[in-house]
């Protein structure tokens, strides 16, 4: 159905567009004493809200155990291909020496990372963390890559409350003592 | 005129001083409209980013200037320093001179469009100052009938749009430069019709009405003409925002279809003259509008600074009539940030069908009222 919108006819006063331009002016003196909306980023910087897909890094547990245990399905399922990982074994002397493996070496390549997040879905062990940090400044190409030391540094501490591998190893103790 | 004349035929000490004094005056009247050319470009840049809620230019830095403490905050703050930044890149920039333009009025139009405001400007009478009982006018030069040559003299400017846009050999430019000149002449007749009844009204006690120094004199002590003659403020003030080619008139440039108007093919130092010769023209016709309709140097109607407090009345006179010509200024930017720009066909349409007849009306009516007081 055609909708025929009315249109008013304007007021000799309103012809003369005083009306209007006072209006406007008015509006525009409001916003002139509005404090300003600018962010004045490197100064300051915005509030990063949970859930935000930042660069991703590794985590440790509280205990500052390293959570990865160098599945490499994060390398799998990454579809622009920057991780690499490269499998290693944990030392028999380590207290963890029942997880068995551990990254030897871990490379994002921050140039390839799309910020996808599919590295920390695919985790089993909640290892591999996307963080707040967006804006990657460095001096040279090779920085760009981070390797596991870097990783580490970034990802920090992410507690874990079930300690999954803490429980394997007294399930085990306990089964031995019996 | 006389005391050069006279320099020239006979020498004399003091006419040599005379002519010093005239050119010092002359270099401050000068100084005066650059600067506050200089601090509209600012003021533009600063009042849109505030009526559009950013900060505007408040990063530029001058490494040593900005580790002063306090003031080197306080310049790079308020843009400042963005204009030393804009100035220093007109300067500097690759000054190109087309291939295609016609290079001698190419050459000139800048200039032209930045000297008529420069020589309109000495006539302004920017304050007064009182000997043995007479009040003279602060200006660099006291015609007879400055109105007639401020006015003549600063809309002078559009030839420099003119030529700088049929030298330029390119249809933006034509078009920004037809559309100017043809702005300029509906105006015109607007803004006259707007400033007879001053004229007049100004004529009923002194015998010398079209000079400036006069009608400010006449709203010493006495109403404003902006009060007592609305409609003429009106009039004349939207005849000076298309003279001054400022937006909601802006068709002289209209970067929207016209790229740049009638300074498409400038660059540089050629377009800064442009630019600069703009905001002159903003800065003169405030002042012309001040001295007109807004009481010159006096600071409220029906109030004037005392004759008896001499040189500080003086003083005080020239910062209020700066001040108008600032607030003059402001207004000038606030509505460029308000008010979309009409199509060309409105602005002819309201030149000569709405200011003309409207003019015309109030020119009448005044008469009647002045031929009454008479």
């Amino acid at each position: 159905m055609a909708i025929v919108v009315e249109r008013k006819k304007l007021t000799l006063w309103e012809k003369t567009y005083i009306p209007q331009t006072i209006g406007g002016l008015w509006i525009t003196i409001k916003n002139f004493f509005r404090p300003a909306v600018t962010l004045e980023y490197p100064d300051q910087y915005p509030v990063i809200p949970d859930g935000y897909r930042g660069s991703p890094a590794l985590v440790k547990d509280s205990e500052g155990r390293e959570k990865c245990v160098s599945c490499q399905l994060c390398e799998f399922v990454c579809p622009s291909k920057a991780i690499r990982v490269v499998p290693g074994a944990i030392d028999p002397s380590s207290p963890y020496s029942h997880i068995e493996k551990a990254p030897k070496e871990f490379y994002i390549n921050m140039f390839r990372c799309i910020y996808c997040g599919m590295c920390e879905e695919a985790c089993p062990e909640k290892a591999i963390v996307l963080q707040k940090e967006f804006s990657l400044n460095v001096d040279s190409r090779d920085k760009m890559v981070r390797d596991k030391k870097a990783l580490y540094e970034l990802g920090g501490v992410e507690p874990d409350k079930i300690m999954k591998w803490k429980r394997v190893k007294d399930a085990a103790e306990l089964e031995e003592s019996k | 005129m006389s005391s050069i004349s006279f320099c020239l035929l006979a020498f004399s000490w003091d006419s040599v001083l005379g002519v010093l004094l005239w050119i010092v005056a002359a270099i401050v009247v000068l100084a005066l409209v650059m600067t506050f050319a200089a601090l509209s470009v600012v003021a533009e840049r600063k009042v849109c980013a505030f009526i559009q809620g950013r900060y505007g230019p408040n990063r530029t830095a001058i490494p040593l200037v900005a580790a002063i403490p306090m003031v080197g905050n306080f310049l790079k703050r308020n843009g400042l320093m963005q204009l030393v930044a804009d100035g220093a890149k007109f300067l500097l920039k690759e000054d190109p001179l087309p291939e295609h333009v016609n290079k001698f009025w190419y050459m000139l139009a800048p200039v032209m469009s930045l000297s008529p405001v420069l020589i309109a400007a000495c006539v302004i009478p920017l304050g007064v100052y009182w000997s043995g009982g007479e009040a003279f006018p602060l200006s660099a030069a006291n015609l007879d009938v400055s109105l007639v040559f401020a006015l003549a003299v600063s809309s002078l400017g559009v030839y420099g749009a003119i030529m700088a846009g049929w030298s330029s050999n390119s249809k933006f430019s034509y078009h920004g430069a037809i559309r100017a000149s043809a702005q300029t002449v509906s105006y015109e007749l607007s803004m006259w019709l707007a400033v007879l009844p001053v004229v007049m009204f100004t004529a009923l006690d002194s015998d010398n009405p079209l000079n400036l120094f006069e009608i400010a004199n006449a709203q010493s002590g006495s109403a404003w003409f902006v009060l007592s003659q609305p409609v003429s403020a009106l009039v004349f003030l939207v005849a000076l925002f298309a003279e001054t080619n400022r937006l909601p008139f802006d068709m002289a440039e209209s970067e929207t279809d016209l790229v740049s108007g009638y300074h498409t093919e400038y660059g540089s130092f050629k377009f800064g003259l442009f630019f600069v010769g703009e905001y002159g023209h903003v800065a003169v016709g405030s002042a012309i509008f001040a001295t007109l309709f807004l009481g010159a140097w006096n600071p409220l109607p029906w109030t004037e600074w005392p004759e008896a407090w001499g040189w500080i009345s003086s003083v005080l006179a020239c910062l209020t009539f700066l001040l108008k010509i600032a607030a003059m200024i402001f207004f000038f930017i606030w509505v460029r940030w308000s008010v979309p720009r009409f199509r060309y066909d409105q602005v002819m349409s309201l030149g000569w069908k709405g200011l003309v007849p409207l003019g015309m009306l109030n020119l009448v009516a005044y008469m009647a009222v002045s031929a009454l007081a008479y």
